[in-house]
């Protein structure tokens, strides 16, 4: 666990980059630090392994004050990984990951043969290892970057903005492999980004600042979507968070519809017997394909002839996917499917209104709406 | 002083010297630089001969190139062109480099954007290339012109008349207060040229200056 | 003319005993490995001081303004001040052992000095982050990076050092550019070209090995020399130093006698 205690830090302009900072950020958790650009973000991350020495206050790790331990051994300890990735040129991606074990003390094999299950851990396999940084995509860099942090194991991971240098495709696929890698690991990680969206996909907890390092808000996403507690944190979040607090609730028992299908290569006559309506979905194995319209068609179904425009979602997901699934589907039936990805049956947009309407929301802290103290 | 005011008349004349012969092959080197550089940028095929090839031209030593050139262009020993070629071929040396990476630093976009405006290549070269790759010219001018005055004393060993004179006569006489003339002269005279150098390029690139202020 | 030069360069005796070619030459190396290896011991650990802790910088500039000074003028003159005051063989090799050190020293400094400075920032932020020292951080990440600015700066000092010491002749130094001072006074046209061939020779040869050692030390992730993946060259590749600027007088100081 990392504990901040009123922590200050001003630099010599005199600036005051954090301010009065105190949070906590639970062991096995992300807890995200999202800002404006300027909060006092990346000075509060590396506070916590010493890069930089608060002006007051004091940063605990297990109740261990850090500034009573030495830097370069509390480095150690902590994974860091910054935003350009920060990779050594002049070592292959092996040597780059293999450097915090060796300077942990390993044998050289030991730390190569570490290094080569991290980088299988990020997803780059060993044709990778022998290569130069200058050799990878920037999406790869990212990876190496975060293999690094991980090669000697720690449980406390600092992280700095380490996909905003991608292009939003591989930003969205590496935090989808970071969470799975998050599940497995377990560790103690404080994420820093000034995308919100990330924040709120990312984060067990969100703490978000305002520019001069104070702590607006700290709350778990749904929570922050649904209770953001003054104007300048709901002004941060953005539009649409009534749409995005979606994400974060699981859909009931829809009654789900039967839907009739085709596979590919149904004839026109067959698929328009098979339909009661203008549109008809076509299936292999069970899994849906897309949607046709067998009025329009004159040779048998191809799959170029699929619309594909609708999204699926996975039964008893969340929320925001079965209303997505109603709306972006031609036939305005959503499509839903169990963990698979075989069909289950279709349900109406009014239908996961209705479950929307019934869910509940999360409740609202009472220190949340408490009339502010008096000084 | 007295050295000097006893013999100001004749500092002025091997100052002057000094300064065609370190100064025409800044010219010149620099009108022969544009071509090949602009070659060595646009050619990959091209680019490591010339750049290595310049270079290696820079590693002869200069007394050796004053002494090699009468063997390579029929000249005499004490022919002032000796100099004016050697130190033209340094002054080429350096500069092929220094063309070819000022121009390989402007900015694509806007070098499209000034072909998609319909300038005819040669054209975009004198209107856009060039006047955008002035200030990392003039960093190459000012290496090779401070360079240049410096080895063109060096002549002074074969015979050639110019400010290392009083460094070779001085020593020749163990008179010291001549060599510091000498090291003064030339040092004063390389800080004209760079000075020369700063300011043209400054008068080239207004859009500089209004970016610094 | 080219005739008799050729006679000069082949004929035994022009290469035999202590004023021969060969003699010479060995001289000639002798004295330049010994000052750039002084040179280097100097201003490469302090180049690299100054790079590491951004102090210090002026010291860059001012070994730069050396330029301006004509070498054969510092010649001349550290000869005069000093060779009275030395004896024997001293009394000329030292001086100018000396004034080719000092020359040597810009573009040494000032190589070591930009190859760290020039150091990829985020590099050096993460090597301090995962718990290096900050010796570790100068010898694991920093010099590997600067090396080829630094080995570019010893090329230039290389050079700069056997193009002044053949001048060294003109104050009693032995070496190659005996042939060229003392043709000259002989009016003996063919050992001055002869001997010019020989140092522009050496000059090619030295400054050919130690672009091979260079090509050889540094990285193959420094240096760009990774073609076999060039197409996948990121916009990372932040002013990285690559092989291309190891060509003499790119690292600002050009040094030539
Ligand atoms: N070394 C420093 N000296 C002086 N001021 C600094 C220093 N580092 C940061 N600051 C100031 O402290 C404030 C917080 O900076 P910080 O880097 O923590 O912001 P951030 O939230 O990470 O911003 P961004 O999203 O842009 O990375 C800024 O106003 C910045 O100008
Ligand atoms: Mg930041």
């Amino acid at each position: 666990m990392i504990r901040f205690d009123r922590v200050v830090k001003k630099f010599d302009g005199g600036s005051v980059a954090v301010d009065n900072l105190s949070f906590e950020a639970q062991r096995g958790e992300i807890t995200v630090l999202v800002g404006p650009s300027g909060c006092g973000k990346t000075t509060s991350l590396r506070m916590i392994n010493r890069m930089i020495d608060p002006t007051s206050g004091q940063i605990l790790l297990d109740e261990q004050p850090v500034g009573q331990i030495a830097p370069a051994q509390l480095r150690r300890g902590i994974g860091y990984v910054i935003q350009h990735a920060g990779l050594f040129p002049h070592r292959t991606v092996l040597d780059n990951v293999a450097t915090v074990p060796r300077l942990a003390g390993w044998s050289k094999a030991k730390a190569r043969t570490r290094a080569h299950e991290v980088l299988e851990l990020v997803g780059l396999p060993g044709d990778y290892a022998v290569r130069y940084p200058s050799q990878l995509s920037g999406g790869q860099q990212q990876r190496v970057g975060v293999a690094r942090a991980l090669a000697a194991d720690p449980s406390v991971m600092l992280m700095d903005e380490p996909f905003s240098a991608v292009d939003p495709i591989v930003r969205e696929q590496l935090q989808d492999e970071f969470l799975r890698l998050q599940r497995e690991l377990g560790k103690t990680i404080v994420f820093v980004t000034h995308d919100i969206d990330e924040a709120i996909k990312l984060g067990d907890k969100v703490a978000v600042l305002e520019v001069g390092g104070r702590l607006a808000q700290l709350a778990e996403p749904a929570y922050l979507l649904a209770h953001p507690i003054n104007d300048f944190v709901s002004d941060f979040i953005g539009r649409d968070r009534g749409y995005r607090a979606l994400a974060f609730q699981d859909a009931p028992d829809f009654p789900l519809r039967p839907e009739p299908t085709v596979e590919l290569g149904t004839t026109p006559a067959q698929a328009r017997l098979a339909t009661s309506d203008g549109w008809l979905l076509v299936v292999t194995d069970g899994r849906p394909q897309g949607w046709i319209e067998p009025q329009r068609i004159t040779v048998p179904i191809e799959s170029a002839m699929l619309h594909r425009g609708g999204t699926v979602a996975r039964n008893h997901g969340p929320l925001r996917a079965a209303l997505d699934a109603a709306l972006s589907a031609p036939s305005r039936r959503g499509v839903v499917v169990d963990d698979d990805g075989r069909l289950l049956g279709t349900v109406r947009a009014d239908e996961v209104l209705r479950a929307i309407d019934a869910a509940e929301r999360p409740a609202i802290d009472p220190a949340d709406i408490a009339p502010a103290e008096s000084p | 002083m007295s050295f000097v005011s006893a013999n100001w008349g004749d500092i002025v004349h091997r100052a002057l010297l000094h300064a065609w012969l370190a100064g025409l092959p800044l010219f010149l080197g620099l009108l022969i630089s544009l071509p090949v550089g602009w070659l060595a940028q646009r050619s990959r095929v091209l680019r490591p001969f010339l750049v290595v090839g310049s270079g290696l031209l820079y590693t002869i030593p200069s007394l050796a190139l004053f002494i090699l050139m009468p063997l390579i262009i029929g000249t005499k020993i004490l022919d002032p062109l000796n100099v004016i070629i050697a130190m033209t071929i340094y002054t080429i040396a350096l500069l092929v480099r220094s063309v070819s990476d000022a121009l390989a630093a402007v900015p694509a976009d806007v070098r499209q954007a000034a072909t998609a405006m319909g300038y005819t290549p040669a054209r975009r070269f004198l209107a856009v290339d060039l006047p955008l790759a002035v200030p990392v010219l003039a960093a190459g001018l000012r290496v090779a012109a401070v360079s240049n005055v410096s080895i063109v004393s060096v002549a002074s060993l074969v015979g050639i008349s110019q400010l290392g004179f009083y460094l070779t006569d001085g020593y020749e006489r163990t008179y010291g207060t001549e060599i510091g003339v000498g090291i003064v002269a030339c040092v004063v005279l390389a800080l004209i040229f760079d000075l020369t150098i700063v300011l043209l390029a400054r008068v080239l690139t207004p859009w500089q200056r209004v970016n610094a202020a | 003319m080219i005739t008799q030069v050729w006679q000069w360069l082949t004929s035994a005796s022009s290469w035999e005993g202590s004023a021969g070619i060969g003699h010479r030459l060995l001289q000639h190396l002798e004295y330049s490995a010994i000052t750039v290896l002084i040179a280097s011991a100097l201003a490469i650990p302090l180049g690299l001081w100054i790079g590491h802790t951004g102090r210090g910088r002026w010291m860059v500039t001012a070994a730069n303004s050396l330029r301006a000074v004509p070498s054969l003028g510092l010649l001349f003159a550290v000869a005069l001040w000093l060779g009275p005051k030395l004896h024997g063989n001293s009394a000329y090799v030292v001086p100018s052992i000396v004034v080719l050190v000092v020359l040597a020293i810009p573009p040494l400094l000032a190589g070591a000095y930009a190859g760290v400075a020039g150091v990829d920032p985020a590099a050096r932020d993460a090597a301090h982050g995962m718990g290096m020292t900050e010796g570790q951080v100068l010898l694991q990440v920093e010099v590997p990076c600067a090396l080829p600015l630094m080995l570019s700066g010893v090329r230039s000092a290389t050079l700069q050092v056997i193009a002044t010491a053949t001048i060294a002749s003109a104050v009693s130094l032995g070496g190659l550019g005996r042939f060229l001072i003392d043709g000259l006074a002989l009016g003996e046209y063919n050992v001055m070209a002869g001997g010019a061939i020989v140092v522009a020779l050496l000059a090619l040869g030295v400054d050919t090995v130690l672009a091979a050692l260079q090509a050889a030390v540094v990285s193959p992730g420094l240096s760009g020399g990774t073609s076999r993946f060039r197409g996948r060259r990121t916009r990372t590749d932040r002013g990285q130093p690559t092989a291309s600027e190891n060509e003499p007088g790119v690292v600002g100081v050009v040094a030539k006698g």
